[in-house]
């Protein structure tokens, strides 16, 4: 368990540098940083000059190493396009994405796992038919057609819920949450459903595929022998060895939901670090760029790290070793 | 003969979905429009003089006010709807398919010999894939555009922009490729039949080709067609985003980024004429996927 | 107390409905065990899953009645038929790798079972019992194993927990489908000598199915032969085996390999008026040209066809930390073995022991740690540092396991066949590699048309067939034979072990003859080679060894081979409960 746990956390490590390689070669090799940073007018000794204070003169791996030294140290450098510090852009922007994300995964997991529990047990209903064609065409329609949509209905059309921006906000310290006040919730609903809705109809179709994989199972057919309450079967037994494949698609997800809150946000303008980035691209601001890129690097191996911990809390056969 | 009785395995499956059908009609029909698009269109939309302000937003020929010459009406720029969504498929779908082929080479191959040749060389492939899988798609395609802009000249920008497309594309949806040409060719190598083969001293490039391949095109094949849906699905998020195609070259996904402009106003053909007609596309390929899916899936027979 | 009347099974498919079980009766008595003999598509798991109710879509019962005790089981409404589960009627499935919950400590999953049958008896009781049985079962130390969860029990043990749970809520009637299968010999026998006794002292009844006819002669009191989902002869075990009435029972005896004597060829009952197997001209041309290549060659150097000295290989284990590797796991550990040139040296062991290790070491398939291999005196370089043009490649040859994955679905058995004599350049033209291909097929007794055809169009054991046609065009002087029959029926076995026979002796063959079964093992070899745990137990010549065994192991593993010896004696008189007794101790 320990040494699981260890060799995953090396790996990860593995993952973090190479990611933060692809973020410095993007960061020193893709334009000139110095050019970004000076004017038409600047003299070439200056610019020289820069070079060195910049520390661009020195060894490649040198560079990379202070690269990786100022990413642990939390010092992300400074915006080309607003000349302001990568880290405080960022760290503005997180809470919108974060909660955004947050309930539309929430979103996701709630309609999508009672689902496909529903359409693997009750394959031959009108329902499930109906789930699976509705998965169908959610897997299909871009996630930006599904917000203009719900923003035509629901805001051109009737009118009910606001289309862009996040409400009114609270400030908690340096968090920014529209969780709680109700003006920030109805922004909240159509960017969220608009996020959740491809996600759920992944996590509905995986759940229903890996139920029907369990239930045609020896263990099952031997608790169906043995007389056990169906909802034991279907929820204990059946649900719970589901529980592995499920949770890592869902981990998956997270990365995913964050990658697609890009989409989400600029439908929306929603001020998250989608919308951020996808500026930080039109204006080809490499620190920004190269910042975000390390930022999902992070959550998405830490998520995994997480679910390799959850295996082990799920899976006795990852958790306890050794002969009875 | 086994695969002719696969093949009515296939028959009977598509005998009973009406919907499969629909969707291999409605797709067969797109792909043509969009192939013979030059010759079928009406107009050239991306030839100005072609058409004219005077002809702008004139709505679909069953409303009030149409011009019959624009059966699906005209945008802002007196553009016939009908040549810019056939013109837009056919670039949509060039950037589809071409992203797909490039993503199977370098999947597949990859994928192949990670398989086959396992140990360190599996390793380094998987944990590249797992890094690739850490970006997800529409991130490597903003990255890889984002880096382009970055290092290629201005003037460039325009000619490479379909090509960046593609290579940005096909970059985000290669991993699906690799892992599965990886499992099946795992799980082949261990099949005696290839144990069999190696045994006898049959050249591995022979048993990769004769032994391994013929029983891993059926997967790949499910993953090709999803994975082409999710190639023009990204195209057109790209271009919506702005990041893609230009206006004065249209894709399916700019003529919508395009339309958006006239949500409120009550030029609903703009906007909803082009969703529609891509997200009939991709629900076709999607239901085909599926359809493949369960013919490559023995157990679910 | 459980009685089958004129039970018909469905199964309607889109090609017409297949009647997969067709007017079968039964009956079983309390502390009766009543076994369900037959081959693959005879019926009978189909039988099974019609009493516990639990017919796989979209199967149907179309006829017939199934009573246990007073209760007609049919009638029942779904909620009924479910609640009588485990209540009074319980199972046991064959593979105990599989059918517990492995999320779930065994504690749980019996306390859960008897709780639901019993929900007033309290948590507390329901341990004790679940304590008490798995004891009954033979696991010692139970009270504090029990908190243990499946994957920490081997095999045997599991299948004991699932047999515990199967009778955790005490009912009447157990249906046993292949309970000992998946298991070792040794594991085997005592598992039946469990079932046995929990029969005898809990006066359960039960359906016992397999398609082991040494596991019917052992536990069984009564037996039910069926065929093609009908039943062909039933009555007391010891009469319907010893004395068979039906001519597909006696093909049946006939083709199960004795322990206790070696046959020449196994005696093929003709059932059904089935016509004699017609010799085509085409199989002489393939003799002839077997024979051809025999000639040619000059008389070889060495007196072993292949010899193995101080064979080690070892593979890596899992890891133990983040630095250290596993410890090495030793598949084989310093085995000498030589195989006479023209004889068969039957191979023994159980599943672990590393036999087929050695098999895909002299394949060149895995990399051997230590020792050497010769092949006609000639040193044979090991693993990976074989060429691919080294002459062994083509003069020893393979036969698998598994006939489902030792041929490609994808390929034309044409295709298959002619892949060897292209590779060896035995034969440049296309044409005569079709001929000798159609020529090999009638050989192993194939029409010669199938080189038109696919592998999934094969039974088992013509599959087998077509695996040893196409090592045969390779010209081998070796095969070497990895439990060519043990996925087979046991008519199709003895059909294979025949087709082997004949081929060993007309053309001098040397074979290396793999299996778990020492029955199969003695019609087979002339000397014998007894491996446990990777290491060489045992080897001499096969008559010797089957008289008297040298090793404290080798004689455990004859003693625990089911044997039908006890039936020559039952053809004349039902077996004394001294013999019976004397069978149910092992």
């Amino acid at each position: 368990m320990i040494p699981f746990v260890a060799r995953r956390l090396v790996q990860s490590l593995f993952v973090m540098l190479a990611v933060a390689a692809l973020a410095f070669a993007l960061f020193r090799f893709v334009g000139d940083p110095v050019s970004q940073m000076t004017g038409v007018e600047t003299a070439p000794e200056d610019m020289e000059r820069l070079r060195v204070e910049l520390g661009l003169t020195d060894p490649v791996p040198v560079q990379f190493a202070r690269f990786v030294g100022d990413l642990v140290t939390l010092d992300f450098g400074y915006s080309y396009r607003t000349r302001q510090p990568v880290g405080a852009m960022i760290a503005e922007r997180i809470p919108a994405t974060l909660e955004l994300g947050f309930v539309a995964l929430l979103i996701s997991l709630v309609v999508g796992v009672p689902g496909g529990v529903y359409a693997a047990l009750k394959p031959r209903s009108p329902a499930t038919q109906a789930l699976l064609i509705g998965t169908l065409i959610g897997v299909s329609v871009p996630t930006f057609v599904i917000g203009i949509l719900l923003i035509f209905l629901f805001g051109v059309q009737l009118g009910w819920l606001p289309t862009f921006g996040r409400g009114s906000t609270v400030e908690i310290g340096p968090w920014r949450t529209s969780l709680l006040t109700v003006d920030g919730w109805r922004a909240l609903i159509l960017p969220a459903i608009t996020l959740g809705l491809y996600q759920l109809t992944l996590t509905l179709r995986l759940v229903r595929a890996e139920m029907m994989e369990v239930m045609r199972t020896d263990h099952i057919r031997f608790a169906l022998a043995r007389g056990l309450p169906l909802t034991s079967i279907h929820y204990r037994h059946a649900l719970g060895n589901t529980l592995v494949p499920v949770v890592t698609i869902v981990a998956l997800q997270f990365g995913g939901v964050i990658a697609f809150s890009i989409v989400t946000e600029s439908v929306f303008q929603w001020p998250g670090l989608g919308l951020l980035f996808l500026e930080s691209i039109r204006f080809v601001d490499i620190p920004v760029m190269a910042v975000y890129l390390v930022l999902i690097g992070f959550v998405f191996v830490a998520i995994n790290l997480l679910v390799d911990l959850l295996y082990a809390a799920i899976d006795p056969r990852i958790r306890v070793t050794g002969a009875a | 003969m086994r695969a002719l009785i696969r093949d009515s395995d296939a028959l009977h499956l598509l005998a009973r979905s009406p919907l499969v059908i629909a969707s291999a009609l409605v797709a067969i029909v797109i792909l043509a429009g969009a192939a013979l698009a030059p010759w079928i269109a009406p107009t050239d939309p991306y030839d100005l003089a072609s058409f004219s302000l005077v002809d702008a937003l004139r709505p679909p020929a069953f409303q009030d006010g149409a011009d019959p010459r624009f059966l699906l009406g005209t945008d802002d720029q007196g553009r016939d709807m009908v040549s810019a969504i056939l013109h837009g498929a056919r670039l949509s779908l060039v950037i589809g398919l071409s992203a797909m082929a490039f993503a199977a080479v370098l999947g597949v191959g990859l994928g192949l010999a990670a398989g086959w040749i396992g140990g360190r060389f599996d390793a380094v492939v998987m944990r590249i894939a797992d890094v690739q899988l850490a970006l997800p798609a529409i991130l490597t395609a903003l990255l890889i555009d984002g880096i382009a802009r970055g290092v290629l000249p201005r003037d460039a920008q325009e000619e490479t922009r379909v090509a960046v497309l593609i290579v940005a594309i096909g970059l985000s949806l290669w991993v699906n490729f690799a892992r599965t040409a990886r499992a099946s060719t795992f799980r082949a190598r261990n099949e005696d039949y290839v144990q069999a083969a190696i045994a006898m001293g049959v050249h591995p490039a022979r048993i990769l080709a004769v032994e391994i391949l013929p029983n891993v095109v059926g997967p790949l094949l499910v993953i090709a067609t999803v994975d082409l849906a999710s190639a023009i699905l990204l195209e057109a998020t790209l271009s919506f985003l702005g990041v893609g195609l230009p206006a004065d070259a249209p894709s399916l996904g700019t003529l919508i980024r395009i339309g958006m402009q006239f949500l409120l106003s009550g030029e609903w053909w703009i906007l909803w004429v082009p969703t529609a007609f891509l997200v009939v596309l991709v629900v076709a390929i999607n239901v085909l996927g599926d359809f493949l899916r369960d013919v490559f899936n023995p157990r679910l027979r | 107390m459980l009685a089958v009347e004129g039970l018909t099974v469905e199964f309607p498919g889109r090609r017409g409905v297949l009647r997969a079980v067709e007017d079968v009766g039964l009956s079983v008595a309390p502390g009766e065990i009543h076994g369900l003999v037959g081959e693959s598509g005879a019926g009978k798991s189909t039988i099974a899953a019609a009493i516990t109710g639990l017919l796989p879509e979209p199967g149907r019962v179309a006829a017939g009645a199934i009573r246990l005790g007073e209760t007609d089981l049919l009638a029942l409404p779904p909620a009924a038929r479910h609640a009588a589960r485990g209540k009074r009627i319980s199972m046991i499935f064959q593979d105990p790798q599989t059918s517990l919950n492995p999320l779930m400590t065994i504690e749980a999953q019996l306390v859960e079972t008897i709780l639901a049958h019993e929900p007033d008896l309290g948590d507390r009781a329901a341990r004790a019992r679940a304590a008490a049985l798995l004891a009954e079962t033979g696991i010692r130390d139970a009270e504090r194993r029990m908190a243990a969860y499946p994957h920490q029990f081997s095999g045997g043990m599991r299948q004991r927990v699932a047999i515990a749970l199967a009778l955790c809520t005490r009912p009447e009637l157990v249906v046993a489908d292949e309970p000992t299968t998946a298991l070792d010999v040794a594991v085997q026998s005592q598992v039946l000598a469990l079932i046995r006794r929990l029969v005898d002292e809990r006066g359960l009844g039960m359906v016992l199915i397999t398609h082991d006819i040494g596991v019917i002669a052992q536990v069984t009191d009564r037996v039910t032969v069926l065929r093609h989902g009908r039943v062909v002869e039933a009555g007391p075990t010891g009469a319907v085996l010893g004395r068979p009435q039906a001519a597909y029972t006696r093909s049946l005896m006939a083709s199960v390999p004795r322990l206790e004597r070696r046959l020449d060829r196994f005696p093929l009952v003709a059932i059904d008026g089935a016509p004699a197997i017609v010799r085509p001209d085409a199989a002489d041309a393939a003799e002839r040209w077997l024979r051809a290549h025999r000639d040619a060659t000059a008389a070889p150097p060495a007196a072993e066809a292949l010899a193995v000295e101080g064979l080690r290989v070892a593979f890596d284990g899992p890891r133990r930390g983040l630095f250290r590797k596993g410890e090495p796991i030793r598949a084989v550990t310093d085995v000498s073995l030589a195989l006479p040139r023209g004889s068969v040296l039957g191979l023994v062991g159980e599943s672990g022991s590393g036999k087929s290790t050695l098999a895909k070491a002299i394949m060149g398939l895995v990399q051997p740690t230590g020792g050497t291999m010769r092949h006609d005196g000639a040193m044979l370089p090991p693993g990976r540092s074989r060429p691919r043009s080294h002459p062994a490649r083509r003069a020893i040859q393979m036969v698998f396991q598994d006939p489902y994955s030792s041929l490609n679905a994808r390929r034309r058995i044409g295709a298959i066949l002619a892949e060897p004599l292209a590779l060896y350049r035995i034969e440049p033209d296309a044409e005569a590699r079709d001929r000798l291909a159609r020529a090999m097929l009638a050989l192993v007794g194939l029409p010669e048309d199938a080189a038109e055809r696919y592998p999934h169009q094969f039974s088992g054991g013509q599959r087998q067939r077509i695996a040893i046609a196409r090592a045969l065009l390779a010209r081998p002087d070796v095969l070497v034979c990895d439990e060519p029959t043990s996925a087979l029926d046991v008519s199709i076995q003895a059909q294979v072990l025949n087709l082997l026979k004949d081929l060993q002796e007309r053309f001098a063959l040397s074979i290396l003859f793999i299996s778990h079964d020492l029955a199969v093992v003695r019609q087979m070899a002339d000397r014998i080679a007894v491996m446990k745990d990777g290491r060489l137990v045992e080897a001499g010549e096969s008559e010797a060894f089957f008289a008297g065994p040298r090793a404290e192991y080798s004689r455990t593993l004859l003693a625990l081979t089911p044997s039908l010896a006890l039936l020559e004696g039952a053809a004349a008189a039902a077996p004394s409960p001294a013999e019976t007794a004397a069978v149910r101790e092992m």
